[in-house]
């Protein structure tokens, strides 16, 4: 063989000859798990996503005051199906980046730290089988302890709390058993933006190699994501963010489910899954490990690496702006009028029923909800604190229209927490008394969401 | 093609950016020798090595190994084991997991691979399951070639492979190349350690700027070298100082080596001259108690021909 130019046809062959017996992808693979669980903290990662959640939820659910600014934590008391939920909530912000920050953010950086590449390697013999191994084996042990999370505050709530039904995000009652499938489909969404930012752990790892910038930049990019949620940033532009599943699953817990923003997000995290490991196989590939140069962040790793993903961005944005025709925040007069009385009929049948009055059906209240935000009367949008709501409703054979005041805080994502402010026999104070005593009262504050995209009423 | 040739390299050269790393490189090493590669720093000793190892492409020439053509792909041809820079272990496990880990990797189950083999081999059964987390760099050099000779390689490349080791360890190093040459195995290993070469190498090549200045047998360098300097020790300095300063062919150098001990002479000769030298001292009744080069032949041409090609470029 000559190796006298770069793309010589004739060599294919003698290559294949040359390189014999190829350590298979699921040999490889095994190695790879060897030595990522052989590590003291992913042992403990391990330990701690399998324990320490149900201690969180048993302990917190013991507790007389509740984490109300999560979603699902003003329910913890009544419900254990609401710890594993709070734990999401939790989980998405916080511990799903730092978790893939460790396992992903350092697969291929540890190999630099320790100077095992050409080991690997001559070992080896592919790169592609190597990449490969490493993306799955951090991929299993990312996958085990999500599951660990999910399955550990289910498990904690539960025993801790019980096997209730669980109020929704429209203040419907989900069966335990629904309420079950909804927990698990809802850790089921995450994993597409976690395996988003695992894939950008991988490109990280792979292209800053030991920088301690690699290991952090699943995590700075979830910090910097949360961040852009918090803006006011136009629906696509939300939606078009690979972390947008970490909230959109909140959708899951209405009647009927929010699926659109959710299927948006998976989408859009997968897409970035594929992408981001796909730039990080080839930035791998085309690393020359005899190169005592090489430092890992030259100028081709960012051209190659980081340009495909902000290209990625704007064309996921254009595509949702115009696959949805989604315009503005989304939150809008008509979509919050309609959450709030939807919510609100739904929980009146429940206070209802505490207080062993005459049943009543949502159809039967026909309650709606009058909302103006920071004086506005007609057409007000946009997140803040400052919407007022009243809400009618209508009892059967009563002449007169029944009203109730709420002060929400929207916040951009569409997520609204109704806080009651009277009638006090309505929703002006936390407890009711009921024939049994005094119990929570479900209309004083709930939390809710408005659909980004809904153009369609609920009920 | 000859099936005893282990490694036959033309005009290999290779280049990282601007950087000339290989420049028209040689080399051939039959199976069964233990073959020397030598160097100042940035010589491209460890890039040759790591063609070698199929961790790269040459950007031109042709390299065969154990009769194999090596192409553009990015991998050796099996029956080549090593490592470069150092052995690649993982301190997270022990150096039997390390081994066994290693082949598993490639097919073999850990209770017949001969793990317990070459661990003796390299004297580190006694620490098979301490972490290699805590091994020195003598017992990591070991544990890295442990983990070469699992694979029963018929090419062995190893860098620096004495760097670190206790005179017991390098006992055992020698030892095991010794009889892996003898067994048929062609190893190339590059070291800074001219003693160690001479001791162990048939043949050598010095390197210089990413060229060859020397490839062949030791003898051969030997017998092109120019005047060594030789460190005497006589029963009388003073008058052999005077017998060497009129000997035809010898020069009396200055004390530079022999630690500014007044007893030491040190004379610059080819070997006939030294010859001569020897001879009047003894006739004139000076006692010859200790007669050895200040630096090994090896080391003498490798600075000799390393200067020189430096100063060519």
């Amino acid at each position: 063989m000559t190796v006298t130019t770069a793309d010589d046809p004739a060599t294919t062959a003698d290559d294949r000859a040359a390189v014999a017996r190829r350590v298979s992808v699921a040999r490889c693979y095994r190695f790879e798990l060897v030595k990522l669980v052989s590590q003291w903290r992913i042992r403990l990662l391990v330990l701690a996503c399998w324990i320490a959640p149900a201690l969180f939820v048993a302990a917190v659910s013991q507790q007389s005051s509740l984490p109300v600014d999560t979603l699902f934590g003003r329910l913890m008391h009544a419900t254990g199906w609401a710890g594993p939920l709070v734990t999401l909530g939790f989980a998405g912000s916080w511990a799903l980046p730092l978790l893939t920050s460790v396992v992903a953010g350092d697969v291929f950086a540890s190999e630099d730290r320790l100077g095992t590449w050409r080991h690997l390697l001559v070992a080896v013999r592919s790169p592609r089988a190597i990449f490969a191994a490493k993306a799955l084996a951090s991929l299993t042990v990312i996958l085990l302890l999500v599951a660990g999370l999910a399955c550990s505050s289910a498990v904690g709530g539960v025993l801790t709390v019980g096997n209730q039904p669980l109020v929704g995000l429209d203040g419907h009652l989900l069966t335990s058993a629904d309420a079950a499938g909804k927990v698990l489909l809802a850790w089921a969404c995450v994993l597409a933006p976690t395996l988003a930012l695992a894939a950008i752990g991988l490109l990280g790892s792979v292209m800053l190699g030991r920088s301690p910038m690699g290991l952090l930049l699943p995590a700075l990019v979830a910090l910097a994501m949360q961040l852009a949620q918090m803006l006011p940033l136009p629906v696509a532009g939300r939606l078009a963010l690979p972390g947008y599943a970490f909230i959109a699953w909140n959708g899951l817990f209405t009647s009927p489910a929010q699926v659109g923003p959710l299927l948006i997000g998976v989408v859009v995290a997968l897409v970035w899954a594929v992408t981001a490991t796909a730039l990080a196989c080839l930035l791998f590939v085309r690393r020359d490990f005899t190169n005592p140069s090489y430092d890992g962040s030259g100028s081709r790793a960012v051209a190659v690496g980081v340009l495909p993903l902000v290209g990625l961005v704007a064309a996921a944005v254009a595509v949702v702006a115009a696959t949805t025709s989604a315009t503005g925040s989304g939150i809008e007069q008509d979509k919050v009028q309609r959450s709030v009385a939807t919510a609100f009929a739904h929980l009146y049948r429940m206070q209802t029923e505490q207080l062993h009055r005459p049943h009543v059906t949502e159809a039967q209240l026909r309650a709606t909800a009058a909302c103006t935000k920071g004086g506005v009367q007609d057409g007000a949008q946009g997140p803040g604190n400052d919407w007022r709501c009243v809400v009618s409703w209508h009892l059967p054979d009563v002449e007169a229209t029944g009203t109730a005041i709420y002060q929400l805080d929207v916040t951009p994502d569409g997520r609204f927490v109704a806080d009651g402010d009277g009638p006090k026999e309505v929703n002006g104070y936390f407890l009711v008394r009921t024939p049994t005593g005094d119990a929570p009262n479900p209309l004083w504050q709930f939390d809710g969401n408005v659909e980004l995209l809904a153009n369609t009423p609920k009920g | 093609m000859d099936t005893l040739r282990a490694i036959r390299a033309r005009g290999i050269t290779k280049c990282f950016g601007d950087v000339v790393a290989l420049d028209g490189i040689d080399l051939d090493v039959t199976q069964g020798q233990i073959h020397g590669l030598v160097g100042p720093n940035g010589a491209g000793k460890t890039t040759l090595l790591g063609l070698l190892l199929g961790l790269a492409v040459a950007d031109g020439g042709s390299l065969e190994i154990l009769g194999t053509p090596v192409g553009r792909a990015l991998a050796a041809p099996d029956g080549v084991a090593g490592f470069v820079d150092g052995p690649g272990l993982y301190p997270s496990l022990t150096a039997r997991q390390n081994l066994a880990a290693l082949a598993a990797l490639r097919g073999h189950d850990a209770r017949t691979a001969g793990i317990e083999d070459v661990l003796d081999q390299v004297g580190l059964t006694d620490v098979a399951d301490d972490r290699a987390r805590g091994f020195s760099l003598g017992m990591r050099q070991r544990l890295g070639l442990a983990a070469a000779l699992l694979t029963r390689p018929r090419l062995l490349v190893l860098d620096e492979p004495s760097n670190g080791l206790d005179p017991a360890g390098k006992k055992h190093v020698h030892g095991v190349l010794g009889r892996l040459a003898s067994e048929g195995t062609a190893v190339v290993l590059s070291s800074h350690r001219m003693d160690d070469l001479e001791a162990l190498c048939s043949e050598v090549t010095i390197l210089a700027t990413g060229r060859v200045a020397f490839s062949g047998p030791l003898g051969k360098l030997a017998a092109e070298n120019r005047e060594l300097d030789y460190r005497l020790l006589t029963s009388d300095p003073e008058a052999a100082r005077r017998l060497a300063a009129d000997t035809a062919g010898v020069r009396v150098a200055d004390a530079v080596g022999a630690g500014h001990d007044a007893e030491v002479l040190v004379v610059r000769a080819l070997v006939p001259a030294l010859d001569e030298l020897v001879v009047r001292l003894v006739q004139a009744g000076i006692a010859l108690r200790e007669l050895a080069p200040v630096v090994s032949p090896l080391e003498a041409a490798f600075l000799a021909l390393t200067e020189q090609q430096e100063t060519g470029r």
